[in-house]
């Protein structure tokens, strides 16, 4: 069976199967690859369905050798639901979800090229422009506050250069880059662990909700999944899947962002890793990754030459200028680091009195120079 | 025939005034004891008649009739024996008390008339005091404490055969001195000190502010970083206590009979430390007869709360009713007492479960982590927390170093002379400290010169502040002008205020909903 739309059969047709696909996609115990492979060798997944129906013997079925014990036992008990999944379908179009398989034309076309690429995507918003370059920004959870900015930064600026940017909607570096995107010009997509109908985690509802308006939300678990631990690596491929590079800013060694990075690799796409400290766990990843090859983004540019994009803006990720501050502040500035840095330290080492050093940090702060971690950690801003 | 004597009652950490009366008249041989008597005050019956018998008086069958007047409180602890002998003696004429009408007594008596130490004391001897009784009868190892009332003769019974001996005589009877009562000075009584804590300088200059203030203090740092030593060393650096404080902690600590033997009064200001396993019983006070509990025995001091998350979130929450009312109340079937809570809080806690965040090199615990680490303490304890301190690790020059730092007296030095001014402010007002200023308080005592009623208005609208979190740095800073000796808040006071603010935004999050939750669309 070929999964490409408009050949042969008609409109309605496609129709059909796509509701059979729907079915089959409501089954827990059913992954990708093996509803692709009923598909193949059943000819069409209306034929599952048929098959199922007359509650036929596994042995006796194409199906035999494919599918895993208990497999087509779920698929046999599925077929009471059916109708409810037929409802269900229709009802997505007035509940604004789509649902996209590999049957449809807007199916992306990179992610057909991954080996078990999903078999349906539930939808909310658009799908990515299949014209425009992707690039996958991702990274630890718990992320400092400079690789926060990074991401923030590096996603505005290749959204300005129309590159859509894709992450997973997680806390951290994930957010950050959706954040960053959405201060650009291009659409961004989150690709989620839990269905489309669920805000995980909810601190991010209002990049969710802006995100309906400006990209869109893709999942390809059921409506209301809850997000488990289970679903991300399965997500993760999706995400390095429908871009053209993954870009990895601050990661742990043995993190999910890694696992991303090497689905990626297997599928071919290029890997950029932000370089850090040697002595930053969060960067520890990051660092091997270019170690092992991996492009060392050190601008937007490096990204946007790679997908044969020029870069019109210079990144200017240096610090603040200083020059409209007075020589105090100056001084305080300079003993100030991007990691934050207890007031204690930051006394000593300016030898200024508590209620001077506090004066000037308030000036610093309010004027974007500084910002403040807790209550007593400065660090400088970028 | 009928006598009376004087003794005293407690009700929560109050004495009053009891009569006990005995009457002994022709019938049938039968002791009555009526009143509204818990049990053990019921038993007095054997031990006094044994005590009477043991002590050479060899009473003749009649039938006698004892009352503790008023008789619809209920009384309770044994401290009725002696008068209720003493009654029993004069009513049978073995006694004569015309001479001790203005005398009151109070004591357990064993079985061999041995007369034993109660309770209370100080409360008991305060009250007769006021009932307008010019001596005590107290038993010996309850002199001391007794004597620690002004104004008011104490005499000190060993003996109940003592007693008689010293009643049949009432010219020849002297009390006990006071001169040799031991007066200890609120400043010596501590064994820790400001000067041994090295570093720190933020910590240490937010419990100054702290207590200038009478601000409640949350110290937030990692495991190690001295938060408990500073915590400890607050009391020391509070103002001396004066005499109507101390005898105030001295009721509470005499009716849990916490007084430290051979000390009449306690002369510093305490600091109660409860684990976090605590009960909020055992935290507010109660039990059937009600005693006081941690924040009464902390009042006038300080009660710590160390791994503040830790504790069980009703615990913490009936903390805030005595903590706005200086004082609590516990209601039971008896009737309600009130305890004192005036006391100043302190907590401690870790920024996250394992301690060094936001050491990101270090902490492995994720956003959810913290937030529901931190999500164990009620909003509304924090919202009257004003001084937040976050503490470092302390490093290996600081502890080596050897130079003299701060003592704890010239810090009171500070803190005193700051709450002279809070004292002159809130004169005639039902307030003594900035920490309680409310909202109208702070717009009449908190003005802001122009420019730094900008700068205010630039710092609420770029940290999103709270109109409590405004006031809680506005009070602050206002402590910390009074320690400059300001009268006008200045830019500087009111930036190191907000250094002070609570840990809202960063640690609770912007969005408002915790990190662990999916949220329906």
């Amino acid at each position: 069976m070929k999964m490409n739309a408009g050949e042969s059969e008609g409109f309605f047709s496609l129709t059909k199967e796509k509701q059979y696909l729907f079915w089959l996609c409501q089954i827990p115990s059913l992954g990708a690859t093996g509803i692709r492979k009923l598909g193949e060798t059943f000819g069409s997944f209306e034929q599952i369905y048929e098959y199922a129906l007359y509650n036929i013997e596994e042995r006796e079925t194409p199906a035999k050798g494919i599918l895993r014990k208990g497999q087509w036992q779920a698929i046999c008990e599925a077929v009471p639901h059916f109708e409810q999944c037929e409802a269900d379908f229709e009802r997505l179009r007035e509940r604004k979800i789509g649902f996209i398989t590999p049957l449809d034309e807007e199916y992306p076309g990179l992610l057909r090229e991954i080996p078990d690429y999903p078999m349906g995507l539930y939808m909310r918003g658009r799908i990515p422009d299949p014209d425009k370059p992707g690039v996958a920004i991702v990274g630890a959870r718990g992320c400092s506050a400079y690789g926060e900015r990074i991401a923030e930064e590096f996603a505005r600026m290749l959204s300005d250069e129309g590159v859509q940017i894709i992450s997973g909607l997680a806390a951290g570096i994930d957010g950050a880059a959706h954040r960053g995107a959405l201060k650009g010009k291009t659409a961004t997509f989150g690709i989620l662990g839990c269905g489309v109908n669920i805000c995980y985690p909810s601190s991010n509802y209002h990049l969710y909700e802006e995100m309906l308006q400006r990209g869109g939300i893709i999942s390809e678990f059921t409506l209301d999944a809850r997000p488990s631990a289970s679903h991300f690596p399965m997500r993760n491929r999706i995400i390095s899947g429908m871009v053209d590079a993954v870009l990895v800013v601050e990661a742990r060694e043995k993190s999910g962002s890694l696992i991303t990075a090497e689905l990626g690799l297997e599928q071919g796409k290029e890997i950029f890793a932000i370089p850090g400290r040697l002595t930053d766990r969060l960067s520890s990843g990051c660092n091997k990754l270019i170690q092992q090859g991996a492009g060392m983004a050190i601008s937007p540019g490096d990204i946007l030459e790679y997908l044969g994009l020029k870069c019109k803006k210079e990144l200017i990720l240096h610090e603040n200028h200083v020059n409209g501050l007075e020589k105090k502040e100056k001084m305080l500035y300079s003993c100030l680091d991007f990691k934050p840095k207890h007031l204690d330290k930051i006394l000593s080492e300016s030898g200024l009195s508590l209620a001077e050093c506090l004066s000037i940090l308030m000036e610093l702060e309010l004027g974007g120079y500084v910002f403040r971690s807790g209550n007593h950690y400065y660090g400088k801003r970028l | 025939m009928f006598s009376s004597v004087n003794s005293g009652g407690l009700h929560g950490i109050d004495g009053y005034r009891i009569q006990v009366e005995a009457d002994v008249s022709d019938g049938l041989p039968v002791f009555h004891m009526v009143g509204y008597l818990a049990s053990e005050v019921k038993e007095a019956e054997q031990r006094v008649k044994t005590a009477l018998r043991n002590s050479g008086f060899h009473l003749e069958a009649r039938k006698v009739t004892i009352n503790l007047s008023p008789a619809n409180i209920r009384k309770q602890g044994t401290a009725y024996d002696l008068p209720v002998a003493v009654a029993i003696l004069a009513a049978y004429g073995e006694l004569d008390i015309s001479g001790v009408r203005d005398g009151a007594f109070m004591g357990e008596l064993g079985l061999d008339g041995r007369c034993k130490p109660i309770r209370g004391i100080l409360p008991l001897v305060l009250a007769m005091k006021q009932a307008g009784i010019r001596r005590c009868f107290l038993p010996a190892a309850n002199v001391c404490e007794g004597l620690a009332v002004e104004g008011i003769e104490i005499m000190k019974v060993d003996h109940l055969s003592q007693l008689v001996q010293m009643l049949s005589d009432p010219q020849k009877m002297i009390g006990e001195s006071r001169r040799d009562m031991q007066r200890g000075s609120s400043t010596t009584g501590y064994n820790v000190d400001f000067s041994e804590i090295h570093g720190q300088r933020m910590p240490r200059r937010a419990t100054e502010v702290a207590v200038a203030g009478q601000h409640n203090i949350l110290y937030i740092g990692p495991p190690g970083s001295g938060k408990s030593m500073i915590a400890r060393r607050i009391p020391t650096i509070m103002p001396s206590l004066s005499r109507e404080e101390q005898l105030e902690i001295s009721k509470v600590y005499s009716v849990c009979g916490m007084l430290p033997a051979g000390n009449a009064l306690i002369h510093t200001r305490p600091f109660r430390a409860p684990h976090h396993t605590i009960s909020p019983q055992a935290l507010t006070g109660g039990g059937r007869i009600p005693r006081p509990g941690e924040i009464s025995l902390a009042s006038r001091g300080v009660l710590f709360l160390d791994e503040l998350p830790e504790f069980q979130k009703c615990t913490l929450e009936i903390l805030r009713q005595p903590m706005e009312e200086h004082q609590i109340t516990i209601s039971r079937l008896y009737g309600s007492v009130e305890f004192p809570a005036q006391f100043m809080l302190a907590a401690a806690m870790n920024p996250c479960p394992c301690g060094y965040y936001p050491d990101y090199d270090r902490c492995s615990c994720s956003e959810w982590q913290i937030r529901h680490y931190l999500g164990k303490i009620s909003r509304p304890l924090l919202d009257r927390i004003d001084v937040c301190v976050e503490s470092e690790p302390v490093a290996y020059e600081d502890l080596k170093r050897t130079d003299q730092n701060e003592s704890s007296s010239q810090i009171r030095c500070r803190v005193e002379r700051a709450r002279e001014i809070q004292r002159a402010r809130f004169l005639g007002r039902q307030i003594f400290f900035n920490a309680q200023m409310s909202a109208q308080d702070i717009r009449l005592f908190c003005v802001l010169s122009p420019e730094d009623d900008l700068l205010m208005q630039q710092i609420f609208r770029q940290m999103r502040l709270s109109a409590r979190g405004c006031h809680r740095i506005l009070r602050v800073a206002r402590t910390i002008a009074d320690l400059d000796g300001s009268d006008q808040i200045g830019r500087a006071h009111l930036c190191e205020a907000v250094s002070y603010r609570s840990l809202e935004e960063k640690y609770w999050g912007r969005s408002g909903y915790s990190e662990n939750e999916c949220r329906r669309v």
